[in-house]
């Protein structure tokens, strides 16, 4: 940590978020209110069958129609771009944004069709037909370990995309020496953020500048990059708009088989192309599914519930295509064993085609479905052991003093205060008045229970799972930047070179620059420049912008401010070292003489020969910024992770009727500790958006197919998201323990909430019905596999019942 | 076929097809685009506009059977370029919104639910807003901006010097205290009801 808390103006406080104006006027940028002159419009033909040979394709009727201009097939784009990139050394999984020969999910992208209007392009791709021969299909991740399961992809041999087992520690000489053990299966249901957005991209291209202009609803790292390489086109002919607002991501705005189907049709047209996704093409074909999850757990322990080491096996369905899904199984090696001393783990990490839609990253790339397995892991040990569920974390936890901590697979963990979170927590909601409360709606006939989890949030976001799990892939730095100019009035602009999505990142960097400078944040003006004139930034994933957007803002301030000091320094006839910043003014603190903000900006601007030797003119400072720790390459299967760990531990009270099923969420607390808060409006916001977000992933979404391999949860009558019903009023208790590796202590908070929710909710269901003998082993936890499941427990007492 | 729709109080006039829907014809023939397409079938709420003062969704009512009503659309809440309007005001000061996609919709349900009920409990702003999705805020932020957006309301139309209930010591100004309930918030509304500044 870099700077003073004690000396904090502005970071910390609880100022307004300056993006929040533009909004609240509906006066946002979004990809839809991009007006391009002449601009076609795409509607998808989507295939029916899971598995399919495309037989034929005739779109004749379709370009008869008035208004119709182009049908675009898997054939053609195939010979004119390169397949999408792939995260593993997973060559023969072909992708391309339509699909090439065969269909392989309900569906998938076959033609795309281009009209004046959107509603014309969807009634004429009502009149493409396509002839399929069905295929053999698979949906389950189970039967694609067969090796006779039928291949979604047939050249790459089997539907095993990654098994890869990694032993950290000693794992058999602790399962051997720990007396007593226990096994469990939970599933982790296929859900996604879904945002009320859904993927847009406009795409132009002018054939005599050269130049492909993007606008998107996109949150990706190298995003340009990707479009050049699939377009063969030099990365420098790609400029993609960034101030373009998006309408919510959590990681899933990733639309590059979108914008490369848009960018090829652009410059087949001549024409601006937009395609925006409605909301079918978007639930079943929008390839922005997330994790789906199978953990087979074994744990070895002591009678004082002491857990030793660990046995995971993660079985993920990645749907038809590669793409990142299994990365999503190598970032939670990095708090593999959450907040507990574990001391060896064995994790088996398996990720399987099926004829599934495709994934995406989603909030928490893998960790909310971890922390699931390992919560439920330590709730049932406390069970064994006769133990009270918060009582065996305390035993469990690492302990302030054990900070930096290094966990058995590589990384070292930053700080934490989990115990001192724990008591804020239970001194908060009154633990033993929670525990009388739940007792009472027992007695009052309801079925109540407890939740309890404690989990990390990694934070920090490198990119060490992609060396770890492909060895090809060498990548140590996973950089932001910013830059900072003071023009010569002396007005302050900074360029942050990404797209946000509600993060807030324009108060951020406003807020870190004004805190160095020592100015008023609102006159510091923040943009956006297209990616031509973008310094590198890997976006907002891993919950990284407060360490590596705040990081570089820091950074560049302070250059700059070291720069202001020189030339007020040698102004004032004194070393640099002596004089004084202060308020955007240098001084000479032994004669008392200073120079003001405007006087330092006048001899840079205007009076070089006031300047000291080998001094720029003009005021701009520029920060690149490296991700503090994890820039080594893995070693023996160990590698350091993110750099910072946020603390949560969330308690949540819930009552249900036992015949209606339906959970009521009676109280939820959650204690955060994110390091040093910037903007503790954001991180509020953040921590309950999270927890909504988990509430849905635990009791209502699931991206549902049936035995035929279609998808059921095609719409928002069938996919439930939580309104302001289902979401309970959240009492954050707050604490602070700063990463001692950013600048300002700060840690991250994008995934707040939503690591720990599910795995509460789980915890207090199981624990609602556990006198039953009732288990919830998968999520979502469904109102009617509530109801249905006590019902079969009270008319069979003594059966034990896994749901 | 010919519309004519009364929108933000103006009369405006479109050739529409007898398919478009409100919500196209707001965004693509009058370039109000404040109004947003979320699901498209009348689910999340992103879209919703306010026809005679009651929120509707816009996605799933066709321009004609618009024609002859009041519209009112997010961009005819705010009172001049560049403010707020109270409620709009406190949705920045509690920041009841992240990405901002569900916040027009999510402020003209609110907005409506003020016009009708002054001072609305916990359960009454739940219920106003729960037809309309927020996928990052978790609706926290949201249900204290209205619940702020009330309280101010209230306070504005207060006669001068009356002690309110629910504000501090006897004899002094509620407009006095305004600033004392918030942290560092600057508010247009806070000015409003005693012609001055603080």
């Amino acid at each position: 940590m870099t700077a003073d808390p004690s000396t904090f103006r502005f970071v910390s406080s609880n100022r307004r978020v300056r993006e929040d104006r533009r909004f609240v006027v509906g006066n946002g940028h979004y990809v839809a209110d991009v007006p391009l002159e002449g601009m076609l419009h795409v509607a998808i033909v989507g295939s029916q069958y899971p598995a399919a040979r495309i037989l034929g394709i005739d779109a004749s009727a379709a370009l008869a129609m008035p208004g119709v201009h182009y049908v675009l097939t898997g054939e053609e784009l195939a010979g004119a771009v390169d397949q999408l990139m792939n995260g593993l050394d997973t060559p023969n999984v072909r992708r391309f944004p339509l699909a090439v020969g065969q269909v392989r999910y309900a569906g998938e992208w076959v033609a795309a069709v281009v009209a004046d209007t959107r509603a014309l392009a969807e009634d004429a791709s009502e009149k493409v037909r396509v002839s399929y021969e069905p295929l053999p299909y698979l949906t389950k991740a189970g039967e694609a370990l067969e090796p006779s399961s039928p291949p979604v992809h047939p050249p790459h041999g089997s539907n095993v995309l990654l098994d890869k087992t990694f032993v950290w520690g000693e794992v058999e000489k602790h399962f051997t020496e720990s007396p007593r053990h226990l096994s469990f299966r939970v599933t982790w249901g296929r859900n996604s953020t879904v945002p009320i957005e859904t993927f847009g991209v406009v795409a132009s291209w002018d054939p005599w500048r050269e130049m492909l202009d993007v606008w998107a609803s996109i949150q990706m790292p190298k995003y340009p990059d990707q479009i050049a390489r699939a377009l063969r086109i030099p990365a420098n002919n790609v400029r993609v708009h960034q101030d373009v607002d998006v309408g919510g991501s959590y990681g899933v705005k990733r639309g590059i088989k979108h914008t490369v189907l848009v960018a090829h049709l652009a410059r087949r047209l001549g024409r601006p192309v937009r395609l925006l996704e409605d909301r079918l093409e978007n639930m079943r074909g929008g390839d922005a599914h997330g994790p789906e999850r199978i953990f087979d757990v074994d744990v070895a322990f002591n009678d004082e519930g002491i857990v030793k080491s660990m046995k995971m096996k993660a079985l993920d369905n990645a749907g038809a295509y590669a793409g990142r899904a299994p990365f999503q199984l190598g970032k939670p090696i990095g708090a593999i064993v959450g907040p507990y001393k574990i001391e060896s783990v064995q994790y088996r990490a398996q990720s399987v085609t099926t004829n599934k839609a495709v994934q995406e990253a989603v909030r928490g790339f893998g960790q909310s479905p971890t922390n699931y397995a390992i919560e439920t892991a330590i709730d049932k040990v406390a069970r064994a052991c006769g133990l009270d569920r918060v009582e065996i974390r305390r035993r469990n936890f690492i302990r302030a003093d054990e900070f930096p901590y290094l966990i058995p697979s590589g990384t070292r963990y930053d700080s934490g205060e989990y115990h001192t979170v724990v008591d804020k927590v239970l001194a908060h909601i009154d633990y033993p008045a929670l525990q009388a409360e739940r007792d009472r709606l027992r007695a009052s006939g309801l079925l109540a229970g407890i939740g309890i989890a404690a989990c990390l949030e990694p934070s920090g976001g490198n990119s060490s799972f992609e060396p770890l799990l492909n060895e090809k892939n060498q990548t140590t730095t996973w950089m932001d930047s910013a830059r900072i100019n003071v023009d010569g009035l002396g007005f302050v602009t900074v360029t942050i070179h990404t797209t946000s999505a509600g993060q807030g990142h324009e108060t951020l960097a406003a807020t870190v620059v004004a805190e160095v400078l020592q100015i008023d944040p609102d006159l510091i003006r923040i943009v956006r420049p297209d990616s031509l004139a973008c310094l590198p930034s890997n976006t907002p994933v891993g919950s990284r912008m407060a360490i590596m957007l705040g990081g570089a803002c820091f950074h560049a301030a302070q250059k700059l401010k070291a720069k202001l000091t020189r030339i007020g320094a040698f102004r004032l006839g004194v070393a640099a070292d002596v004089a004084t910043y202060e308020n955007g003014a240098v001084a000479d603190p032994a004669s008392g003489r200073k120079l003001d903000w405007a006087e330092l900006v006048n001899i840079a601007h205007r009076g070089f020969h006031l300047l000291p030797p080998d001094t720029e003119p003009g005021l701009e400072a520029t920060h690149v910024m490296q991700v503090p720790t994890g820039d080594k390459l893995p070693e023996g299967g160990r590698v350091q992770m993110y750099p910072c760990h946020s603390f949560e531990f969330h308690m949540v009270l819930i009552a249900l009727d036992p015949v209606l099923g339906k959970p009521e969420i009676r109280r939820y607390v959650i204690g955060h500790d994110c390091g040093t808060v910037i903007n503790p409006h954001i991180v509020k916001g953040m921590t309950l958006g999270g927890i909504a977000h988990g509430i849905g992933a635990a009791l209502l979404e699931e991206f549902v197919y049936d035995d035929e391999g279609q998808m059921l949860t095609q719409s928002f009558m069938d996919y439930l998201l939580p309104s302001s019903h289902e979401v309970p009023q959240v009492e954050i208790v707050h604490h602070c323990t700063p990463s001692p590796f950013t600048v300002f202590g700060q840690k991250g908070s994008g995934e707040s909430g939503y690591l720990g929710a599910p795995a509460a909710i789980s915890g207090a269901l199981n624990d609602a019905v556990a006198d039953l003998g009732i288990f919830f082993d998968k999520l979502p936890i469904r109102i009617f596999a509530i109801s249905d499941a006590v019902a079969a427990a009270r008319a069979n007492p003594t059966g034990k019942t896994a749901v | 076929m010919k519309v004519a729709l009364r929108i933000n109080g103006t009369l405006r006039e479109a050739e529409v097809e007898p398919r478009k829907t409100l919500l196209d014809t707001l965004r693509e023939n009058f370039h109000l685009t404040g109004a947003h397409a979320g699901c498209e079938h009348g689910v999340c709420g992103a879209c919703t506009v306010l026809v005679d003062g009651a929120p509707m969704r816009s996605c799933l009512m066709f321009a004609v059977q618009a024609d002859g009503y009041e519209i009112t659309t997010i961009e005819g809440l705010a009172p001049a370029p560049g403010e707020l309007s109270v409620l709009q005001d406190a949705f920045c000061e509690t920041h009841g919104l992240q990405c901002g996609f569900c916040t027009p919709g999510m402020i003209l349900s609110s907005h409506a639910l003020l016009e009708r009920e002054g001072s609305p409990s916990r359960q009454e702003i739940v219920e106003a807003i729960s037809g309309n999705i927020c996928r990052c805020t978790g609706y926290g932020q949201i249900i204290e901006a209205v619940e702020f957006a009330a309280e101010r309301l209230r306070k504005a139309n207060a006669p001068r010097g009356s002690a309110l209930p629910h504000v501090g010591a006897p004899g002094t100004e509620p407009s006095a205290q305004d600033d004392a309930a918030i942290e560092h918030g600057i508010l247009e509304a806070a000015t409003a009801h005693d012609g001055g500044p603080k």
